[in-house]
Parts: structure tokens; C-alpha cells; sequence
């Protein structure tokens, strides 16, 4: 987003809508930490979701300048959907945090650092 | 590939002439439109980077007075003093007529009308695929293809059969995920070693019936039609095949339904044929030992 500089990590947030592999309670903490943060962030109902359109979205968070921050499930899983929609993560500047492992904490730290500079830069 | 399109993308504007939602209905905003299909993006001063791409709705407390925006694609909606129910049927009508993919009804498919399509469809981890094209082999359902330079692609998404992971076990590398499987490494998760030798999971299922579990079906549909026309009778090659198929769905986690659905011996022969000349053909291009 324009509002925090070009080497802010962009923060992309999974929903799982499509089913409940990730816990309820999880997804729903880490919604509302991002939204109580205030800063730009971006949610999809369902990376699969995307990832079988080949949203050409993928794409451009891919390319992201200052890297990407997502809140999903399996890093594994992730990367390979970016791959099958022709958006290859990165190697470096990808964070992934697993909501399907960790507690709401946790992935909340994790996009912590990058929230922390957004919102300073708000 | 996905039937319906894609659905308008819902970009919350809070920067320079919109009040800021509160925390909690911030979150409550999100959590209802994300639940109904709509990506959504908050957007502080400048809104631009999240307008890539379909059409936009964009949402704010703009306190009567709401921008003007450029593009046949945007429209604005001001949502000052509105709950997150009546903000959502605001962005259901600017959607208006077209249809769209529905979480709701993919987790509870009851209403077949409904517009719904769970994704489900394999994803390959580059890091472990070596090409050998088994899946592409298996597949008889047109799932995977191969991309320009020879290597394996997930082609058609939507042609998976929902909550059938049977291509899993045939990759060697384990190189195949479902993300919405319970179980690792299925889901994603880590390979273990053990997983790696899962490889015996693979002869295993061969084992079980003595071959290629394709053409294990289609010999034992073969036999239960000889029986049934020397016997005339479609109960008994009716329940052959359901004690084939049982085994299969046992052996293989392949639901009931998908292999009640499969087609005719003579397609199933038909179609694996085919896939198999097409992994053949990708492992020659590859310069790969057929
Ligand atoms: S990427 Fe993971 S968290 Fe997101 S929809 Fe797919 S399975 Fe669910
Ligand atoms: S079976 Fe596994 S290793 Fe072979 S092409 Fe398919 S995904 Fe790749």
C-alpha cells in the first residue's frame, strides 16, 4: 500500500473459507489483531480459491517490493499454490505463518514486525 | 476452469476524508464479507495498490460526502452508521446479477442451486516434483497437463473430484498436497522420512490387487460382465464391482462417491490410455526414460 513506504512488507491475510481446516478461533483472533492494528493490509476468502483462478492478484503480491507477510496454513502449501497460479514466491523477503499450527499469538507476533511498521508509518 | 467469475474485490477506504471504522467493527466488517466470498482490502491514504485488476467496490465512512472516483469498474458506497449485515447487502447489490463461488454453501453443499465449488485440487511442491508424470499417468479425469517446458502442471483444478487426495499416493517424491486434507503431509505439512517410504503405500495398493488399480477395475468389471451375462444376473456384477471398489476406497482414502461415479470400464480404459500417452510423450520431450 502507498501509505507505508515501498519497503514495507505488504500483509495478506487467508480466511480458509472454503472449509475449516484452520481453527476458527485461530483465524478469527489473528482478523481481529490486523483489524485493531488499523494499518493497510489485504484478505482473501480463500488463497485455493485463488490459486485455481489463477488470480493474476497472486502475481502482484508475489512481486511485491518490500516482500510479503501471509497468514495462511502450511508454508509448503502456500508456496505451491503461488507456483500453480504462475506466481512463484520468492525465495527471500516471504514470510509465511501458519494458522493451522500456531496459536493466534503467535501469527500475531509474526506480523507484528511488519505491522509495527506500517502503523508508524501511517 | 471455475465456473463462476470472479467476484467484486471490496477495498475499505480510510484515509483522507473517511472516518476510520472502529476496532471491533472493523473486524467484523472483514470477517462477514471474507465469509460471504469477497476479498477484501483495507486501504489507507491512497487506495490505488489495491485496485488492481475487476471490478472494485470501494466502502468508507465518507460522512454523506463520497469521493469521486474515476473508472467503469469502481463504484463507492458510503457506509457511515451502517452494521456489517446491511454494509454486506450493499456489496451484494453492486454486484448485481453475476454469479459468484459461495463459501457458505461449499461447506454445507445443500442447496445444489446455490452457486459452489469447494476448491479442492492438488498442489505440487516444485521442491520434491522430479516430472515423472505417475499422476498424469492416474489421473483419469484431464486434472494435470504439462506445461511448455515438459514439466508437470496442475491444469484443470476444477475437474478434481472433491476430497479424493488418491493422486498423493502415487507420487514417489510425495510431492503432491491437498491444503485442505486433515492429515499431513497430505495438507502440507512436513515429509518425514517415513513419508518418503510411503513409496511402499504406492505397491501396496498394487499389491492389494495384483497390479495397476485401473486396470485391476477395469479386469474385474471385465469378469463381473462375463458373469453377468453367463449368469444374467446384474445383482451379482453389481455387488463385484462394489467389493472391488470397496477395497480401492478403502486402500487409497478415495471416497465412495467418486468411484461410484466413475465411468464404464471401456472409458476408464479409454482415458487411462490417454493419459498414460501423454505422460509418455512429456517424459520423451523431457528426455526421461519412458
Ligand atoms: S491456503 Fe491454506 S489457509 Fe488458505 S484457503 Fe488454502 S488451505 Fe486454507
Ligand atoms: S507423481 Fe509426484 S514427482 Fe511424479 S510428476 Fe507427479 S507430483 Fe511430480
Amino acid at each position: 500500500m502507498s501509505d507505508s513506504s515501498d519497503a514495507s512488507p505488504r500483509i495478506l491475510y487467508c480466511r480458509c473459507a472454503y472449509a475449516q481446516v484452520v481453527p476458527a478461533d485461530v483465524k478469527d483472533a489473528v482478523l481481529a489483531g490486523l483489524a485493531a492494528a488499523g494499518t493497510s493490509f489485504e484478505a482473501v476468502p480463500d488463497l485455493c480459491e485463488m490459486a485455481a483462478r489463477r488470480d493474476p492478484h497472486l502475481a502482484e503480491l508475489a512481486r511485491a517490493a518490500g516482500g510479503l507477510t501471509i497468514a495462511a496454513c502450511w508454508p509448503r502449501a502456500v508456496r505451491g499454490l503461488f507456483a500453480l497460479a504462475d506466481a512463484p514466491l520468492p525465495e527471500q523477503g516471504v514470510t509465511i505463518l501458519n494458522m493451522r499450527t500456531d496459536a493466534a499469538d503467535t501469527v500475531l507476533a509474526g506480523l507484528g514486525a511488519p505491522l509495527g511498521k506500517a502503523v508508524s508509518e501511517r | 476452469m471455475i465456473a463462476t467469475p470472479l467476484p467484486p474485490r471490496v477495498v475499505l477506504y480510510e484515509g483522507r476524508g473517511a472516518v476510520p471504522l472502529a476496532p471491533a467493527d472493523r473486524g467484523r466488517l472483514f470477517a462477514a464479507l471474507l465469509d460471504r466470498g469477497y476479498a477484501v482490502t483495507l486501504a489507507g491514504a491512497n487506495a490505488a495498490d489495491a485496485t488492481v485488476g475487476g471490478t472494485i467496490v470501494v466502502i468508507g465512512c465518507f460522512g454523506g460526502s463520497p469521493p469521486e472516483v474515476a473508472g467503469a469498474d469502481v463504484s463507492v458506497c458510503d457506509i457511515s452508521g451502517r452494521s456489517a449485515d446491511d454494509v454486506v447487502e450493499s456489496v451484494e447489490a453492486a454486484r448485481g446479477e453475476r454469479r459468484m463461488n459461495r463459501p457458505e454453501a461449499a461447506r454445507a453443499p445443500t442447496d445444489r442451486a446455490t452457486d459452489t465449488w469447494k476448491p479442492w485440487f492438488p498442489v505440487i511442491d516444485p521442491a520434491r516434483c522430479t516430472n515423472c508424470m505417475q499422476c498424469l499417468s492416474f489421473c483419469l479425469f484431464d486434472v494435470y497437463g504439462v506445461s511448455p517446458d515438459n514439466t508437470l502442471r496442475v491444469e484443470n483444478p476444477a475437474n478434481c473430484k472433491v476430497n479424493c487426495p488418491a493422486c498423493s499416493r502415487v507420487c514417489p517424491d510425495v510431492a503432491i498436497m491437498f491444503p485442505k486434507y486433515h492429515a499431513g503431509p497430505i495438507d502440507g505439512g512436513p515429509v518425514s522420512e517415513a513419508d518418503v517410504s510411503r513409496e511402499k503405500m504406492k505397491v501396496d495398493i498394487s499389491a492389494l490387487l495384483g497390479g495397476d488399480i485401473y486396470a485391476k477395475l477395469r479386469e474385474r468389471s471385465a469378469d463381473a460382465k462375463a458373469r453377468f451375462s453367463r449368469e444374467r444376473s446384474a445383482d451379482q456384477a453389481l455387488a463385484e464391482r462394489r467389493r472391488c471398489l470397496t477395497k480401492l476406497a478403502e486402500a487409497a482414502a478415495i471416497p465412495r462417491e467418486v468411484l461410484d461415479a466413475l465411468p464404464s470400464p471401456e472409458e476408464i480404459r479409454r482415458r487411462a490410455d490417454e493419459a498414460a500417452a501423454r505422460a509418455a510423450a512429456a517424459r520423451a520431450a523431457a528426455g526421461k526414460p519412458a
